[in-house]
C-alpha cells in the first residue's frame, strides 16, 4: 500500500467503495445495457437536424455558393465561423490527455476518452465547412501536393489556407490514433466479458487482439507519453495556423500578431465548455457520478475560468493596440467592432466569454452543477460569437463606403450549422453506448492512491 | 525447457510485483505476465528491457522533417517558382519562414504515426489478431503470470500460495507442441 501513498490533502477522484471488477462493470454498462427511450429520442432529433444539414449542403452544392448569405463585401462569414467554432472545440481533447498527461494530473483520467471523442467528432464537423466552400467537394485531394497531369501545377506553400489542410490533418489523424491506441485495452475489457458472440466478435476485431503483456503495456506507456508529448505543441500550432488565416491577411482587424496566443487560450476555453456540457449529462445518463466527480467539474470550472480571463486581456490589448497604433482603418475597425451595427455581437461575446466565467470565482457556483452547465452553454454560444465578430465586422465596412454592407444568413447557412450540431450528436450519442467512456485501465491504475476507500483505508492506519 | 508450465492468478497488483520479484529471484524463468492495466514498477520487477520506442519516434520525426523540407523546396523553390505577392521563391532560405507550419506539421505527422505502426506491429496489434490471454479475466481484475514450473512444483506452488496466488493451474505444454 505504501507505493500507492497520495497526500491526504488530495480528495479523491473515484468515489465509493469501488473494486477493479466495479470499475469494469460501471464502464461496460452503457455499452451492455439496451438504450432507453430518452436515448432514442435524443439521437432522433440530431438524426433530424443532421439529416436537415446533409439536404442543405445537397442543395448548396447543386446550385452553388449563391444560396448562402454572402454578398462581395461579406465573403466569408457563417462557414469559416462555424469552421474556427468547431476546430476550438476540438483543441479541449487533446489538451484534456496530452498536456495534462504531461503535467501528471490524475483528474485527467475520468474525462479524457470523452473528451478526445469530443475532438474527433468536432474536428470532422469543422472539415465540413471548407470543403463545402470548395464548391466541388470531389476535387478536395486537389489540395495535397500530388503530382498531376496539368504540367508543373503544385499548391502553394506560401498559403496559411494550405497550412491549415495539413495542421488539421495531422491534427485529425494523430487525435485519432491517440484516442484508439488508449481505447485498445478497454475494447479488449469489455470483449473478454462479453456473452453475446456477435458483441465479442465486434470487440475482438476493434481491441486488435489486446492481451495486456507486461512488455506491451511497457511500450502502451511510453507511446502514451510521447504521444502527449507530441500533441502539446501541436494542439498548440493547429489553432495558431488557423489563427494565421486571419492574422496574415492584411485586413483592418484581422492582421495582428496577437492572434495566435488569443485563438489556442479561446479554442481551450470553448473546448472545456463543451466537455463540461457533455459530461454533466453523460455523467448524470450513464451513471458514471463516481468518476466524474463534482472536483472533476470545479477543475474544469478552473480551466474555463482561467482562459476566459486570457480571452479578456486579448480583447481588450486589441483595443488598446489598435488606438496605439494610430492606424485610423485599424481604429476604425473596432471602433465599428464595438459600437457600429454590430454591437450587440459585440456586446454578447463580451458578457458571455469574458464576464460570466468570472463568477467561477465562488467555489459554491464552480461546484454547483446546475450553474456549471448554464455557463458552459454561456461560453458556448459567446465563443461563436466572438469568431462571427472577428469575422463578419471586420469585413462589412471596408475601405470604401459605397461597398459597406450587412451579413444575414439564409435559411441554408443556418440549416448547415444545425446539421453540422446534429451530425456531432449523432456520433457522440453513438459513441456514449457503444465505446467505453472512461479510460478504465488508467482508472484502475490511480484506484489504489485516489479512491476514496483507499483512501479511507489509509487514513485509519 | 521443460514442457510443464505454470498459470498463476492473482487478485492484487501489489501482490503480484512480490511474486514477480520473488519468483525472479527464485531462477524460474517467466514466459509472459498478463495484466489488466499498467502495474507500475513490473517491468523492473520482470528485469524487461527499457522499450526504446522513444528513439525510434525521433528517427522518425527526422524523416519527416527532411522529407517536409525536401518536397517544399522541389515545389516551390526548383520545379516552379513563381513570385506570389511580391514575394519571389528563388531562394528557400529566404523562403523557409514561410515553410515553417508545414515542417512542423509533417514532423509530428510522420514521427506520431511511425511511433503508432511501430508500436502496434512490434506488439503484435492489428485487426482480426486473435487475442493470447490466457485467463479473460485478465483484462477485467485479474493478474496471471505464466511461468516455468522451477525445479520442484510443489515447493513452487507453496511459495507462490504464500504470496498470495488464488489459483495455480498446471499447463501440460506438450500437446501445443510439434
Amino acid at each position: 500500500m505504501s507505493s500507492h501513498y497520495e497526500a491526504p490533502i488530495r480528495k479523491p477522484l473515484i468515489l465509493g467503495d469501488k473494486s477493479y471488477h466495479d470499475v469494469s462493470n460501471d464502464i461496460a454498462r452503457p455499452v451492455e445495457t439496451p438504450p432507453d427511450k430518452d436515448w432514442w429520442i435524443a439521437f432522433s432529433i440530431a438524426m433530424a437536424a443532421f439529416l436537415w444539414g446533409v439536404g442543405c449542403m445537397a442543395y448548396t452544392l447543386g446550385t452553388g455558393i449563391g444560396v448562402w448569405g454572402l454578398n462581395k463585401t461579406v465573403g466569408w462569414a457563417w462557414d469559416i465561423t462555424n469552421f474556427v467554432w468547431w476546430v476550438g472545440i476540438g483543441h479541449a481533447g487533446t489538451l484534456i490527455s496530452a498536456v495534462l498527461l504531461l503535467f501528471r494530473q490524475k483528474w485527467r483520467m475520468g474525462i479524457n476518452r470523452s473528451a478526445e471523442a469530443m475532438t474527433i467528432f468536432s474536428v470532422i464537423q469543422a472539415g465540413l465547412f471548407p470543403i463545402i466552400h470548395m464548391g466541388r467537394p470531389w476535387l478536395a485531394y486537389w489540395m495535397f501536393p500530388i503530382p498531376n497531369q496539368f504540367g508543373s501545377l503544385w499548391v502553394n506553400f506560401n498559403s496559411p489556407l494550405l497550412w491549415d489542410i495539413f495542421a488539421i490533418s495531422t491534427y485529425l489523424t494523430v487525435s485519432l490514433v491517440f484516442w484508439w491506441t488508449g481505447l485498445l485495452p478497454d475494447f479488449a475489457m469489455i470483449r473478454d466479458r462479453a456473452v453475446d458472440p456477435f458483441r465479442k466478435k465486434i470487440y475482438s476485431l476493434i481491441s486488435f487482439g489486446w492481451s495486456g503483456r507486461a512488455k506491451d503495456w511497457q511500450r502502451f506507456e511510453e507511446v502514451s507519453l510521447v504521444l502527449a508529448g507530441l500533441a502539446t505543441p501541436l494542439v498548440l500550432s493547429v489553432h495558431t495556423i488557423v489563427s494565421f488565416d486571419f492574422a496574415t491577411s492584411v485586413i483592418p482587424g484581422w492582421h495582428t500578431t496577437i492572434f495566435p496566443p488569443y485563438f489556442v487560450a479561446g479554442a481551450i476555453f470553448s473546448g472545456f465548455a463543451m466537455v463540461q456540457t457533455l459530461l454533466i449529462i453523460m455523467r448524470k445518463v450513464s451513471r458514471l457520478e463516481s468518476y466524474i466527480t463534482i472536483q472533476h467539474i470545479e477543475m474544469m470550472n478552473i480551466v474555463i475560468m482561467i482562459t476566459g480571463s486570457i480571452v479578456g486581456c486579448a480583447y481588450i490589448t486589441e483595443l488598446f493596440i489598435a488606438w496605439y497604433s494610430g492606424v485610423e482603418y485599424e481604429q476604425y475597425a473596432f471602433l465599428n467592432r464595438a459600437t457600429g451595427p454590430y454591437w450587440w455581437a459585440y456586446f454578447l461575446m463580451m458578457s458571455c466569454n469574458v464576464v460570466s466565467p468570472q463568477i467561477m470565482w465562488v467555489k459554491k457556483i464552480r461546484t454547483n452543477i446546475i450553474w456549471s452547465f448554464v455557463i458552459s452553454i454561456v461560453v458556448n454560444i459567446g465563443m461563436w460569437f466572438e469568431r462571427f465578430v472577428i469575422i463578419v465586422t471586420s469585413l462589412h465596412r471596408d475601405y470604401l463606403p459605397s461597398s459597406w454592407s450587412m451579413f444575414s444568413p439564409t435559411f441554408i447557412d443556418i440549416g448547415i450549422f444545425i446539421g453540422t450540431i446534429g451530425f456531432f450528436f449523432v456520433l457522440f450519442l453513438l459513441y456514449a453506448r457503444s465505446f467505453p467512456v472512461v479510460a478504465q485501465a488508467e482508472v484502475k491504475s490511480i484506484l489504489k492512491s485516489s479512491g476514496e476507500n483507499y483512501k479511507k483505508l489509509r487514513d485509519k492506519k | 525447457m521443460s514442457s510443464k508450465s505454470l498459470h498463476v492468478l492473482f487478485d492484487d497488483d501489489d501482490n503480484l510485483i512480490d511474486a514477480v520479484k520473488e519468483v525472479v529471484k527464485n531462477n524460474i524463468y517467466i514466459n509472459e505476465v498478463y495484466t489488466p492495466f499498467p502495474v507500475h514498477g513490473l517491468d523492473k520487477a520482470m528485469k524487461l528491457k527499457p522499450t526504446n520506442i522513444s528513439i525510434a519516434t525521433f528517427i522518425y520525426g527526422c524523416i519527416g522533417f527532411t522529407v517536409a523540407i525536401l518536397m517544399m523546396n522541389y515545389i516551390m523553390i526548383v520545379d516552379w517558382p513563381q513570385d506570389i505577392g511580391g514575394k519571389p521563391s528563388f531562394s528557400f532560405i529566404e523562403n523557409m519562414p514561410a515553410f515553417v507550419p508545414v515542417i512542423f506539421e509533417l514532423t509530428v505527422f510522420f514521427a506520431a504515426h511511425l511511433m503508432v505502426i511501430t508500436f502496434y506491429l512490434r506488439s503484435r496489434l492489428w485487426p482480426f489478431k486473435k487475442a493470447e490471454n490466457p485467463n479473460p479475466a485478465t483484462t477485467d481484475d485479474k493478474f496471471l503470470i505464466d511461468m516455468e514450473t522451477g525445479p520442484n512444483i510443489s515447493k513452487t506452488k507453496t511459495m507462490l500460495k504464500k504470496l498470495g496466488a488464488i489459483s495455480i493451474e498446471v499447463i501440460n505444454n506438450d500437446q501445443d507442441e510439434k
